[in-house]
């Protein structure tokens, strides 16, 4: 088809506080666009779709290989990564949001610092005695291993939180990515040294309770990692938990 | 005794600049840490196929001075060789710490660490988590810094922006300025020291395999403030990337590591996908020419390699400028367990399963090994000014082994890290006067901003940037000619003249990303003269610096650090040759042809 072009429209917003607004856009096609070069195509000629001049849209990006888990947004009303959303798999006109659950900063730009807060929170780190030389780490079995890696390659990027309906200001549910992650530092040999802390800030308003097993999030996970089962091997520590804290008290 | 806690201020989230964050940390003395993205974001990400070090867990007798001696001579002995010979000693130890961490380093079935092979050596040297190794390694340096944040010694300055140093008059590093990246102001910051770790280059050359914020831009403003920037011209263009729209995408060479194979169809006008072409009608190149090394010669190798065959051979995939890269010999759960990560990138973004059908692949712009020249210690031409990994030029000298890059950010950041915790103790108070220094250095970046904002011109930054990544990938990148590197300083200058008749379309003053990129530009096209001059001035093949006019290494002449200063006045580089230290290995001849 000669002349093929895309079509898409942003939500944009100029800052925290101003009323968002859809600008569409129309360019080119060409073959292997995603969506990033989109917006790399739009800071080179600020024109919308009418014709009227606009500015550069504002996103977060930087490895564009899907490892950083900085481009998150909506698309097509799906939580994914703009740099892995090839445009000839979507349907047009493609739509383009920030998330909704977090604070916009700007346009595509949000602040997901809630996560990596949740993160201390959870002490979600090995307490290594110091970076001097202490010797070979533990023995792991490649099986271990592989579990271990499989959560560790989460990065961060909240579309399980977006995608969670219980991820909200009411229930202030801290989201399956942190989940997962106290469930990889429990399994590890040192790590587990901080399991009952992990699992007592689990415990209580906003825990690991306030997961009603929509399971979006496993759906969602640009990266596959078992969410789900990560909630109920963590539910299941801390349920013992409790029960156990129950009858020492 | 100096003040109680020293502030040390680290520029950039890193491996390098993390790993700095711990020791700084673990000494006592307070971390400022600024990063432009969320640390846990940082370009170390990309890293896929491992680190290496002489653990020797393979039977193979590898150790640390083979390791040393494989990384000398595949720089091409331009490289001070104590600082590497220190690094690979540090390197098994480095390793275990990792392990310590919880990195989810690939296991052997007796629970040890597993090693793998990888380009420019014979040993199984490379140990790996999956193919996201700098990923996994990142997150647990990232884990550890945030423990010390929980803890109150490190203090996060994420989406900040470094714009200069302050330098005081007697040329002593008294701080940074720095820029809120949402709020655009513009504020400096007092530190005892600054370590600078702020990676690579990769957007001067527009596409590269390098991230968004690689964008040389700190390393920059640094040299146009008297930072000394040594062998510039050194660039390493890795042999297997994957084109793409917005970039080039890394397919790790532990592809190859893992017995992935390098070849194209003899037939130029072969029509059969890469799959049914029969094994008597493929030419596997690497193999054919570097008997020995095979598909695990250096990158410089590679990539000439496949510029010759594609470019004078006339032998690309379907006349295309691609080779095949061939995984589809190797059952899928080992595939699974040891690349998992690259091949759901190649699927991802191209479409096809690299378990069925081979890859096609180029070489594209993915290392620079030159940088901010450092001295043993790491610190600069700047007193109290360090800098390390990817941003310093020491350690890889003319090419890069794979998979020594994460181990010199590790090290250089552990070295750094002590030494300016050193320094910042027995430091003399600042002179009275540095108030001016900061006072000064605010005023002339808030004066470069206005300066831009109000710019009435008509040139869009992002085009030039097109015109300068396109210049430098052409000219500056795989082969070289002086007649093309002086049409490109040419063209350079142009751009630095229309970059003066720049108009943002976007003024306004809270998190405006294409100001900022705008900036960044202005450093790039100063940095890439340095670069191009840099080669220009070489005339030999050294590395990664390929000259056919000059296709042998000349060590009576170019055995020498290329040392750029900016000069104010002209507005240009002035070069001064340095030279290398090579007292432990004497040069020999680089070669890996034979059987």
């Amino acid at each position: 088809m000669a002349n093929k072009s895309v079509l898409f429209k942003v939500k944009r917003q100029a800052t925290p506080t101003s009323e968002p607004y859809w600008e569409e856009f129309e360019l080119a096609w060409r073959p292997g666009l995603n969506v990033i070069s989109l917006f790399m195509d739009i800071a080179e000629n600020p024109v919308t779709r009418e014709g009227k001049p606009t500015t550069p849209i504002n996103y977060d990006s930087n490895c564009l290989e899907e490892v950083c888990g900085s481009c998150a947004m909506l698309i097509n009303g799906k939580a994914r990564m703009a740099c892995s959303a090839l445009v000839d798999n979507l349907e047009q006109p493609l739509t383009i949001e920030p998330f909704s659950k977090f604070p916009v900063i700007r346009d595509l730009q949000v602040d997901r610092s809630v996560l990596f807060e949740n993160l201390k929170a959870i002490k979600a780190w090995i307490p290594i005695d110091g970076t001097y030389a202490l010797g070979e780490g533990p023995r792991v079995l490649p099986q271990v291993q592989e579990q271990a890696y499989e959560l560790s390659t989460c990065m961060s990027c909240c579309c399980c939180m977006e995608a969670c309906p219980q991820f909200n200001e009411s229930t202030g549910f801290v989201g399956a990515a942190t989940i997962a992650q106290a469930r990889l530092f429990n399994m590890h040999p040192t790590g587990k040294v901080l399991k009952d802390e992990r699992l007592k800030a689990l415990m209580g308003d906003g825990g690991i309770q306030e997961c009603a097993y929509a399971q979006n999030c496993v759906e969602i996970c640009p990266k596959d990692i078992p969410l789900t089962k990560s909630i109920s091997d963590v539910g299941g520590d801390v349920m013992k938990k409790a029960i156990l804290d129950f009858f020492r008290t | 005794m100096a003040a109680a806690t020293p502030r040390i201020i680290i520029v950039g989230g890193g491996l390098a600049g993390l790993s700095a964050a711990i020791k700084v940390a673990e000494l006592g003395a307070h971390v400022d840490l600024f990063s432009i993205v969320p640390v846990k974001r940082s370009h170390s990400v990309c890293a896929q196929g491992g680190i290496n070090s002489a653990k020797n867990l393979k039977g193979e007798g590898d150790s640390s001075w083979a390791h040393f001696d494989d990384t000398v001579f595949g720089g091409d002995f331009l490289a001070n060789q104590l600082p590497v010979k220190q690094m690979c000693e540090m390197g098994p130890g480095i390793i275990d710490l990792l392990d310590r961490m919880g990195v989810p380093f690939n296991r052997t079935a007796e629970g040890l660490l597993d090693f793998r092979r990888f380009g420019g050596t014979l040993f199984h040297r490379t140990a790996f988590a999956g193919a996201t190794t700098g990923q996994q390694m990142l997150y647990a340096l990232d884990e550890q810094v945030r423990r010390f944040e929980a803890e109150g010694k490190v203090k996060k300055y994420e989406y900040w922006e470094f714009l200069s140093a302050v330098i005081d008059p007697q040329r002593v590093c008294r701080g940074i300025c720095a820029m809120d990246l949402r709020s655009m102001e513009v504020v400096t910051f007092p530190a005892a020291a600054v370590i600078m770790a702020t990676g690579g280059v990769g957007a001067i050359f527009g596409k590269s395999t390098n991230s968004v914020v690689c964008t040389g831009s700190s390393q920059g403003a640094l040299y146009q403030q008297g930072v000394a920037y040594a062998n510039g011209e050194m660039i390493q263009v890795h042999p297997t990337c994957i084109p793409g729209e917005d970039k080039l995408r890394l397919m790790s060479e532990s592809a190859r590591g893992e017995g992935g194979r390098v070849w194209v169809p003899k037939d130029p006008n072969e029509t059969r996908p890469g799959k049914q072409v029969p094994e008597e009608d493929r030419w596997y190149f690497l193999e054919d020419w570097y008997p020995k090394y095979g598909n695990l010669v250096p990158r410089d190798i590679a990539t000439r390699a496949i510029h010759k065959v594609v470019h004078d051979h006339g032998l690309g995939v379907q006349g295309m400028p691609m080779v095949y890269l061939d995984l589809s010999h190797i059952d899928r759960a080992t595939l699974d367990r040891k690349l998992g990560g690259i091949l759901d990138i190649y699927e991802k973004f191209v479409g096809d399963d690299p378990h069925e059908v081979p890859m096609k692949i180029f070489p594209g712009m993915h290392y620079t090994m030159g940088g901010l020249w450092v001295d043993n210690d790491q610190m600069t031409n700047i007193t109290g000014l360090y800098a390390i990994g990817e941003c310093d030029y020491s350690i890889h000298g003319a090419n890069r082994l794979g998979a020594n890059s994460l181990l010199s950010c590790i090290y250089a950041g552990f070295i750094a890290g002590p030494h300016s915790v050193n320094y910042a103790q027995n430091l003399a108070a600042a002179p009275a006067n540095v108030a001016h220094s900061f006072e000064d250095e605010k005023k002339r970046q808030m004066e470069a901003n206005t300066r831009l904002l109000s710019n009435q011109g008509t040139e869009n930054p992002f085009k030039l940037w097109r015109e300068l990544g396109a210049v430098m990938s052409a000219n500056v990148t795989v082969t070289r000619y002086n007649e093309k590197l002086q049409e490109t300083d040419v063209k350079l200058v142009e751009l630095l003249q229309r970059y003066r008749n720049v108009n943002l379309s976007d003024k306004s003053m809270w998190s405006n990303q294409s100001f900022m990129f705008t900036r960044q530009l202005y450093n790039m096209l100063q940095l890439a003269r340095v670069m191009t001059q840099g080669a220009l001035l070489r005339d030999e093949s050294r590395g990664s610096h390929y000259k056919p006019e000059f296709p042998d290494r000349d060590d009576a002449n170019f055995l020498k650090t290329t040392k750029a200063f900016f000069a104010p006045d002209a507005d240009e580089p002035r070069f001064e040759w340095e030279p290398v230290d090579t007292s432990l290995i004497p040069p020999r001849p680089r070669r890996y042809d034979s059987k």
